[in-house]
């Protein structure tokens, strides 16, 4: 009985088919169609694609004649890496950290094990760092990580267990502390833990947490994206807010992948990988360079090379091997992070 | 309430004020007065001043361009066809459920009375997140609704499900207390005359509830506008599909365009103040 209803509809589908693929053969040409994209990303990218978005339907439109909307999700990395496992039908998945995409692909299927080697520069195209924002004359007198772990300091940052965001600043941490002479793990944990025992409130992203410093005005420094730092300098005036570089940071790898499972779903795989390679090429580094995100493509990053403060950097596989690793360790259920809540 | 009776309790309350033995020291009166006022002011119209004045603050057009930018559009469309849909359900299950209670014994009464306000002692998260759990695609019903291509959470169905889940009780709540207190005198009579059930209901029951049916579902829909807990969480937050009104707020706020998303948020104070005077209109009546 099933078998015959199935048959039934496939039958007429093919048909349309048919009849559909006759028109457009007749006519001689396909006709520009709408093509609706999906790009579920993390919270500071808000403004980056905003741009992009209206630069690659230029340079889809001028290709293929077809005119692509992107509709935007934004929220907390592992928030909508979470959303995505549970249907939310993205095509693409700009999210901030890679875990969050190996997880699409170990938990949900979504996409192939081996996405980050789908696009260049680890399918990262841009990169940023970990910075500090201060109250204006930085009454606390906030140079580096230690300052932060003092009795006296509030800090603001997101919750590692939902934002992308969090995760890189508890890493950057982690990794200074390691870092500094005689630096050992047990020595990383308590600096680490010294620093959440500042912290005052924990938002579920980095942009709940950018209005939570700028608009509650609550604490005496943000732990951030460097890129959200100085977007917060640009919508709220430079005479409120001073950027703190610290000595020694984490190079942040925000990746981009296709997700396609659900692109197949809406046949747009195409559409989509154009729009992850798109952000390679000059004009979109450029808008990348433009809104604080650090540019892979030399020119742009040459361009943009005042904005940038230079600062020693070292990248997670230097310092914690993997991201499952790091994820494992620190951020699962009785992880250093659980740990260091409950300890006195 | 009558004209003679209303005369009455003007002249008992004038009795109170004249009568030294009933009456408060001055001071006592205008603190208490000033502090309720103070409070009101405060709390109430100093926020509501705040965020009309904050929409307006650069100016009316920009006011104009956030109300009539498309998102903000398709956001009121999304919170009017959740409420009108959400509504009626509301009403008819209200309608339907306080009857059975207020008219009727049976086993088991007191357990429908508790799982009807279920929704006002379950945090609106949880209850957004119970239909991420039914029908998300792990869920239990998720990969059947993947196989036959509809599309529950994360979409227009489930933000309607969240909402109608949220405001579940509001008219059955305001109607169970004011069918208990008229009894069932006034449909004994309409049956002993040889009326059906049906007539009963349309020319009894009613037009004596027909002020608390209002009121209920006034309630329901100033809820059902303003819910966020729960829609936040079953939307996948994606602006112009399904990003309701306070959704919309959000978004807004979070990409610094504060202007527009303290307008977006006076037409929720606006929505807040008609429901407002159609409650006191309501009000009015059933007493």
């Amino acid at each position: 009985m099933n078998f015959k209803i199935n048959d039934f509809h496939s039958g007429k589908k093919t048909l349309a088919l048919a009849f559909l693929l006759g028109v457009t053969s007749l006519t001689g040409f396909a006709h520009a169609a709408d093509i609706q994209l999906r790009n579920v990303s993390y919270d500071p990218t808000r403004e980056l694609y905003a741009e992009y978005n209206p630069l690659f339907n230029k340079y889809w439109q001028g290709k293929t004649g077809d005119n692509v909307t992107v509709e935007q999700s934004h929220g907390g990395s592992g928030k909508q890496a979470r959303a995505l496992l549970d249907g939310l039908d993205g095509d693409v998945a700009t999210l901030a950290l890679g875990y969050d995409i190996d997880s699409l692909a170990s938990k949900g299927d979504l996409l192939p094990k081996n996405w980050q080697s789908l696009l260049p520069h680890n399918s990262t195209p841009y990169t940023s760092t970990i910075v500090f924002l201060v109250r204006k004359g930085n009454p606390k007198g906030i140079k580096d990580w230690p300052d932060l772990a003092k009795a006296d300091v509030e800090v603001v940052t997101p919750n590692p267990k939902t934002s992308g965001g969090a995760r890189w600043n508890y890493l950057a941490a982690w990794g200074y502390a390691l870092k500094q002479p005689g630096g050992n793990e047990a020595k990383a944990k308590a600096f680490v833990k010294n620093i959440f025992a500042n912290v005052k409130v924990l938002d579920t992203g980095a942009r709940g947490s950018t209005t939570t410093f700028t608009q509650r005005e609550v604490g005496d420094v943000l732990i951030t994206w460097e890129n959200e730092a100085f977007l917060a300098l640009k919508e709220f005036g430079a005479d409120h807010y001073e950027i703190i570089t610290p000595s020694l940071s984490i190079l942040a790898e925000p990746p981009v992948a296709v997700v396609e499972k659900y692109a197949k779903q809406h046949g747009t795989e195409a559409v989509a990988k154009a729009y992850l390679e798109y952000l390679y090429t000059p004009e979109a580094q450029d808008i990348i360079g433009k809104h604080f995100f650090r540019p892979r493509d030399e020119k742009a990053l040459a361009k943009y090379k005042d904005q940038f403060p230079n600062l020693q950097l070292f990248t997670l596989q230097e310092v914690f091997g993997s991201w499952e690793k790091a994820q494992n360790t620190h951020f699962a259920d009785k992880g250093t992070f659980d740990q260091i809540k409950q300890l006195p | 309430m009558s004209a003679a009776d209303t005369i009455k309790v003007y002249h008992s309350a004038e009795r109170y004020e004249k009568n030294p033995a009933t009456r408060e020291p001055r001071w006592v009166k205008y603190t208490i007065l000033s502090m309720a006022l103070g409070f009101f002011g405060l709390f109430l119209l100093l926020p509501l001043f705040a965020v009309f004045t904050e929409a307006l603050r650069k100016g009316f057009s920009v006011y104009v361009a956030a109300i009539t930018h498309p998102d903000t559009l398709s956001a009121i469309r999304l919170t009017l066809l959740a409420s009108f849909i959400a509504l009626p359900l509301n009403i008819v299950f209200g309608v339907a459920a306080a009857w059975c209670i207020s008219k009727f014994n049976f086993r088991g009464k007191q357990l429908l009375i508790t799982l009807i306000d279920l929704p006002f002692s379950v945090s609106p998260v949880v209850a957004g997140l119970m239909y991420v759990l039914v029908f998300g695609i792990h869920g239990w019903f998720g990969s059947w609704l993947a196989d036959h291509g509809i599309k529950v959470i994360f979409a227009v169905p489930s933000i309607i499900l969240a909402t109608t889940f949220v405001t579940f009780p509001f008219v059955a709540r305001e109607l169970i207390p004011l069918m208990e207190a008229q009894g069932t005198d006034a449909e004994e009579a309409a049956i002993s005359l040889g009326a059906t059930g049906w007539q009963t209901f349309w020319h009894v029951t009613l037009p004596n509830i027909k002020w608390g049916l209002l009121y209920g579902a006034i309630l329901c829909n100033a809820r059902a506008m303003g819910e966020f807990g729960a829609v936040s969480v079953v939307s996948g937050h994606l602006r112009g599909q399904t990003t309701t009104l306070p959704l919309h707020v959000e978004i807004l706020y979070n990409e610094y365009q504060f202007a527009a998303a303290f307008a977006v948020a006076s037409l929720l104070a606006l929505l807040a103040l008609v429901t407002l005077a159609l409650k006191l209109y309501a009000e009015r009546h059933l007493s």
